[in-house]
């Protein structure tokens, strides 16, 4: 299996030959940075298209067909109405709280983005607490959904925000859990250090049944935790016309747009670094035919395939259930969600220290 | 009904009996009126005001009120009326028949009769700067007076009351609809979830539902007033307009009515392709309710199954009727056209596929858990409320009103199908729901045994009587009800029996079922969340043209 550092770390040299380290790491900085949002933006655009036509598929329509072969261009037209429409500015709202608060989710969501592991040697950052990392800086988008329902001044976004800020908080916890359990059995928090103990098999096999359980959770908690259906109430198109984000127009809009298609991706990254290996490649012991060929397929590609098809399971809720209520969402979380995973994690625990998982 | 007339007269000697009419017509002066009312609902059980309706007979300004029975579905009709021009005022009935709340709001609006004990004396539809009062016979239409008005209106918080206390003194009080510490949203005019332009003013208490004041009027037509100025054949186009998911039915009732009036027999193929159409009708409805009633709670799958469906019926409406919409089908003595060709194929093709995708529709949605959370219990309406408040329809049944038109006042070939009464017990979002459902299988049954009965008559056959160029009615007035899609839906048509060649209608009131469904929006979301507001008015399932006709 191709391993990215090679390139790397021959760029790295490369640059240090020339000049002096603080001026290699700068220049490595920006370029990290500027291909970090290019791949975002990109992903976003075919999440965008990729659940318009997943969601016509669902519905019996033919989805995107006009512009360019199966509509493959409607994302680049949409892309520049969105760049060149006006932004509407407010009376009577607070001005610069009401532009920041895009910028906090988006930011948020970049951040996170910036830490998945994209393959072999692939990775911006690597440190000992990564995931924890992560859980931490994607709490941050709350703040920004928050100030958007406050800053608006309107009585619409001030209940979605409401509706946000319950919910976020609340499905963190199982989110949190989720992760713990796993944390558990690899017994890392690095990135790197969870995906290299998936070598010889991903957490949802050696983990067994508590791994089993914990993705249940972590699925169903991503799905709330990114105000997707049958969670979406903070925007409840039927009962608040958009939520928190009513009162946003033009690329102030696009950006809670980008952010809220890029968390999709972003759970479902994750959900596959816990526990379908991150950009490992399915390999099963003692077929080592199968498991070469295996091999051939890059690492990038395995962890974009394994996160999408995560996103299509979320994508599937949405288009099939109806929205749950505010109280009733809280009692999944609280009376269900949080208990179970709470038993899982003692049982993870138990599991791990009599060594009765799988050995990876 | 002798029995009747000589109880009312034991109860009232002042008041009238005529029972020359279809009804038993009595006319009652409004001083006794509100102790009379009290006995018909309390002692001879008229607990059910099927229609009000404002007219102004020029030399007096009243009332007549369709009153029925709803253990014996026996009706009666009275009449009160004031000669008092410049301040009419009636005795009210809201606190015997909710849905004269309302009812009466609307006569207020437009013949400027004010109720005495009115809880709430607004105006309904107008705006509340309008001048004048637009049905009144000797209304000044001038455009000075009521121009295009071009900035916002005022909410309209301000209300009174006009109490009447023992000596016979009427006295104003005012009040206010909200205190000024609520926190009051605003649902609408442009909400996604109001089907229209419907707006309501709910007072909350954070996710809590503590009260609604309905505004409405967004796109009143004015058609009464417009149908005093058209000849009876061109008052048939609006009713096309006012509920369009029952088109066919309305047109249906007012053909019935003006038929009734005229002494005209109906061809039996005509009135058998008539009832055809009723009930294609009531299945594209009942699919579209299903549609926004699943949308309405975030399950937009599920809304475009029910219009996938919805292109059958609509398919065959086109090859018959020439349109899709707003078909104009119907007409005084039969229908325009004989049916096409294919048409019984088509309907029986329609009906195979509906019955095998009602089993998907409950699979997603029915039984789905989430679904069921958010209606089983939700925005319940007791059978009294129901008849209190006379909803009628779908939504009349899941309470366990016995009120489908179909059984109670038999029209058109009712009586020689077969199909069940689907009733509920509890009056929830749930079994509103259900009742649309089973309603669209009776339906079905019906349109199967239609398809037989046409079979037999060949393919061409008489579909029109014959019909004089010139209609004219001699002076009386009738009423008319049928089962619409979303309840009874009634015509009241009175004649002056003007001799000269284009006769036009002296008054013509719509009672449409979705006027009485809007009023229980406020008792039904009492303590309730803001997303129960949503599935309650969705289970309704009301239509904003039918509102503001």
């Amino acid at each position: 299996m191709f391993d990215f550092s090679v390139v790397t770390n021959w760029f790295n040299d490369l640059l240090i030959g020339v000049m002096p380290q603080w001026l290699a790491t700068t220049i490595e900085c920006v370029i990290v940075g500027a291909l970090l949002l290019l791949a975002y933006t990109v992903l976003a655009m075919f999440y965008i298209m990729y659940e318009r036509w997943v969601c016509a598929w669902f519905q019996c329509r033919r989805g995107p067909l006009r512009v360019g072969p199966w509509g493959s261009l409607q994302i680049f037209a949409d892309v520049i109405k969105m760049l060149i429409k006006e932004v509407v500015g407010l009376w009577k709202t607070d001005n610069f709280l009401h532009k920041l608060a895009p910028y906090f989710v988006l930011i948020a969501s970049v951040v996170v983005f910036a830490c998945l592991p994209w393959g072999k040697g692939l990775q911006a950052i690597d440190f000992n607490i990564g995931i924890f990392f992560m859980t931490a800086v994607s709490s941050l988008g709350v703040v920004g959904i928050l100030l958007a329902g406050w800053s608006s001044n309107s009585k619409y976004t001030m209940i979605g925000a409401m509706r946000s800020g319950a919910q976020m908080i609340s499905y963190e916890l199982s989110i949190g859990i989720a992760m713990l359990t796993i944390v558990c059995l690899a017994g890392t928090m690095s990135v790197t250090g969870l995906v290299e103990a998936q070598q010889n098999g991903w957490f949802i096999f050696t983990g067994h049944i508590p791994a089993i359980i914990a993705f249940i959770i972590y699925v169903i908690a991503a799905t709330a935790e990114t105000n997707r259906g049958p969670f979406d109430l903070p925007e409840a198109e039927h009962e608040l016309t958009a939520g928190y984000h009513t009162e946003y127009s033009g690329i102030h809009f696009g950006f809670f747009y980008l952010a809220e298609y890029l968390n999709l991706f972003i759970v479902s990254g994750i959900a596959t670094l816990l526990f379908l290996g991150g950009w490992m490649p399915l390999h099963v012991s003692g077929w080592d035919g199968f498991n070469a060929v295996m091999d051939y397929i890059p690492s990038t590609i395995w962890f974009l395939g394994k996160a999408i098809l995560v996103s299509f399971i979320i994508i599937w809720f949405k288009w099939s259930f109806p929205r749950v209520r505010i109280d009733q969402m809280l009692a999944l979380e609280w009376r269900y969600l949080m208990p179970i995973g709470l038993f899982n994690l003692v049982l993870m625990a138990i599991i791990v220290s009599m060594g009765w998982h799988f050995a990876g | 009904m002798a029995d009747i007339q000589e109880k009312i007269g034991k109860l009232c000697p002042e008041a009238q009996c005529d029972a020359s009419g279809e009804f038993l017509l009595i006319t009652v002066p409004d001083k006794q009126w509100h102790d009379l009312a009290r006995s018909l609902k309390e002692e001879l059980h008229f607990d059910y005001l099927t229609a009000l309706v404002g007219v102004d007979w020029k030399e007096e300004l009243g009332v007549m009120y369709y009153l029925t029975n709803t253990e014996t579905q026996e009706m009666i009709h009275v009449k009160v009326a004031t000669t008092d021009r410049e301040q009419p005022r009636l005795h009210s009935v809201s606190d015997l028949w909710a849905v004269a709340n309302y009812q009466e709001r609307e006569v207020f609006d437009f013949y400027g009769i004010e109720f005495i004990n009115h809880p709430d004396m607004r105006r309904f539809f107008l705006r509340n700067d309008w001048v004048g009062y637009p049905l009144r016979k000797d209304y000044d239409d001038d455009p000075e007076k009521n121009p295009l008005r071009l900035d916002d209106e005022e909410n309209e918080d301000n209300t009174y009351r006009l109490v009447e206390d023992e000596q016979g003194n009427v006295t104003r009080i005012d009040g206010k609809v909200f205190d000024d510490d609520e926190y009051v949203v605003n649902v609408g005019p442009q909400h996604p979830s109001t089907h229209g332009v419907m707006r309501y003013r709910a007072s909350i208490e954070g996710e809590l539902v503590k009260k609604v004041d309905v505004v409405s009027g967004y796109i009143h037509r004015g058609i009464e007033k417009m149908c005093e100025s058209l000849t009876y054949p061109q008052t048939l186009l609006y009713t096309e307009r006012m509920d369009y998911m029952s088109a066919h039915i309305n047109r249906h009732c007012l053909c019935l009515c003006i038929e009734k009036a005229m002494g005209l027999e109906v061809p039996h193929r005509a009135e058998l392709i008539r009832m055809m159409m009723d009930e294609l009708m009531r299945l594209s409805s009942h699919l579209l309710s299903y549609g926004c009633l699943t949308m309405d709670q975030g399950a937009t799958t599920a809304f475009f199954y029910g219009f996938r469906e919805r292109e059958l019926i609509y398919d065959i409406f086109d090859k018959t009727c020439g349109a899709r919409m707003s078909m104009s089908y119907l007409t005084i003595g039969g229908v325009k056209a004989d049916v096409h060709p294919e048409f019984i194929n088509d309907v029986r093709h329609a009906c195979d596929v509906i019955t095998s995708k009602l089993k998907e529709y409950h699979k997603l949605f029915t039984g789905n858990i989430i679904a069921r959370n958010r209606m089983v219990g939700v925005g319940i309406l007791g059978k009294e409320d129901a008849i209190n408040y006379a909803i009628t329809g779908p939504s009349g049944r899941a309470s366990g009103h016995h009120c489908d038109v179909r059984k109670c006042h038999p029209y058109s070939l009712y009586n020689e199908v077969e199909f069940d009464e689907v009733m509920y017990e509890t009056g929830d979002s749930m079994d509103r729901y259900m009742v649309r459902m089973k309603e669209m299988e009776e339906s079905i049954k019906i349109l199967r045994q239609c398809c037989d009965m046409l079979e037999k008559e060949g393919i061409e056959g008489e579909y029109i009587a014959k019909v004089p160029k010139l209609i004219k009615l001699p002076a009386g007035h009738w009423y008319q009800q049928v089962e619409g899609s979303r309840g009874a839906f009634g015509v009241y048509l009175e004649s002056d029996g003007d001799p000269k060649p284009f006769q036009k209608p002296y008054r013509l009131h719509f009672q449409s079922p979705c006027f009485n469904l809007v009023g229980v929006v406020d008792l039904t979301c009492k303590d309730n969340l803001i997303a129960d507001l949503i599935t309650i008015t969705a289970s309704i399932d009301y239509v904003i043209p039918d509102i503001d006709r």
